[in-house]
């Protein structure tokens, strides 16, 4: 406890008594001190450590690899990254250029996401083996990094297995400029 | 009337078990707290569902601020000093004296061209923050990003690589911090993000 015991109260043979002193300790100056280090303490540390996000680029391309796998035009499903937080996708190939139907939405939960979701189910409905979907992320330069990360994100969200990030080809752009974005 | 004596209560309290929990708090915060030196920019990064956590040691992080300047630093004073004396060897004009060698080992991401670096480092790293630094180039022209990259990789080969950008920076920057590591057959890499909810009922 807080207390200390008074040693050898008794001298053996002395007469003389020395004054016993009180050997209560006051603890409040050290409680005081110990609360304010717990406070630094306690402010200083960071528990929420920051997340990542794991990305993998395609190698790059040497001279003799070989060809890279056909995928069916019916599976693709192409975003484009535009100014104003907004997305311009399209289904399949750019065949039609800058004619090609495209569709403007958003990253919100009633935007992308609805049409990802769609593409997957249409997708799987069609083929034999499941994630055949393959989502083709294009950023603009008018873009900003949010809109990257929304989009990868969108993909961990829907569950989509196989999506790239490249560049924009010289068509999309155009399909970009039409669409306003 | 008769006088009624109450009984004093002592008002000394026994703080024993009060100073033993608060010293076991103390203790834990004490050993729990790790110190960072202070980082020169605000990054604020966007968020994602992503649950992975950043390792605690061997880490290299590439920022970008929202004015799209690229910072780079790398985790530990000891691999900091064998990257300095790397980038020494690479960059023969890069003069420094123990001071400012000093200021670089411990010190955290910075952000300016090889040329000005000393001038950056001839102040300590809390006075960092303060100082307006242009950013490292990552032009195909002049990519001395590339070379940190490389030269800490080789001081740590262990090190991994993440990229903490801020939501707003714009993506031509971020398309050339990606290119300068893909073309260093670094094609996996963390994007740093704060952690989000995963939506329900999908």
């Amino acid at each position: 406890m807080a207390d200390i015991e008074p040693s050898g109260g008794q001298e053996k043979g002395g007469k003389k008594r020395s004054k016993k002193m009180s050997t209560r300790i006051d603890f409040t100056p050290m409680v005081d001190l110990a609360f304010l280090l717990i406070t630094f303490f306690m402010l200083t540390t960071t528990f929420a450590k920051p997340q990542a996000m794991e990305i993998n680029m395609p190698e790059k391309e040497k001279p003799g690899d070989p060809d890279p796998p056909q995928v069916k035009a019916s599976t693709v499903m192409t975003l484009l990254l535009g100014k104003d937080n907004k997305i311009v996708y399209y289904e399949g190939l750019p065949e039609e250029g800058a004619n090609t139907k495209t569709e403007v939405t958003d990253f919100g939960a009633n935007g992308i996401r609805k049409a990802l979701i769609k593409k997957k189910q249409e997708v799987d409905a069609r083929e034999d083996k499941k994630d055949k979907t393959l989502v083709l992320i294009k950023p603009s330069d008018a873009s900003n990094y949010r809109n990257l990360v929304d989009s990868i994100d969108e993909m961990a969200i829907t569950g989509i297995k196989r999506y790239a990030i490249i560049e924009l080809q010289p068509v999309e752009k155009d399909l970009l400029k039409k669409a306003g974005y | 009337m008769p006088k009624v004596n109450i009984k004093r209560k002592s008002t000394v309290l026994d703080m024993t078990a009060m100073v033993d929990v608060s010293f076991l708090l103390l203790t834990f915060f004490i050993m729990t707290t790790q110190f960072r030196s202070p980082e020169p920019i605000i990054v604020d990064t966007p968020s994602s569902i992503s649950d992975t956590k950043v390792p605690d040691m061997d880490i290299m992080t590439i920022s970008v601020d929202k004015e799209d300047k690229i910072y780079f630093t790398i985790d530990n004073p000891k691999y900091r000093e064998a990257l300095l004396d790397n980038m020494r060897t690479k960059y023969p004009q890069l003069q420094l004296n123990a001071t400012q060698k000093k200021h670089f080992v411990y010190g955290s991401s910075v952000g300016s061209p090889i040329n000005q670096l000393p001038s950056l480092l001839n102040n300590p790293p809390a006075e960092h923050s303060k100082i307006k630094q242009l950013g490292i180039p990552a032009d195909s022209t002049n990519n001395e990003l590339g070379n940190w990259i490389v030269q800490g990789r080789f001081a740590n080969p262990k090190v991994r690589i993440t990229v903490k950008a801020d939501a707003s920076a714009k993506y031509p920057t971020i398309k050339k911090v990606i290119k300068t590591l893909t073309e260093r057959d670094i094609n996996k890499f963390n994007l740093i993000t704060d952690l989000e909810e995963k939506p329900k009922n999908l």
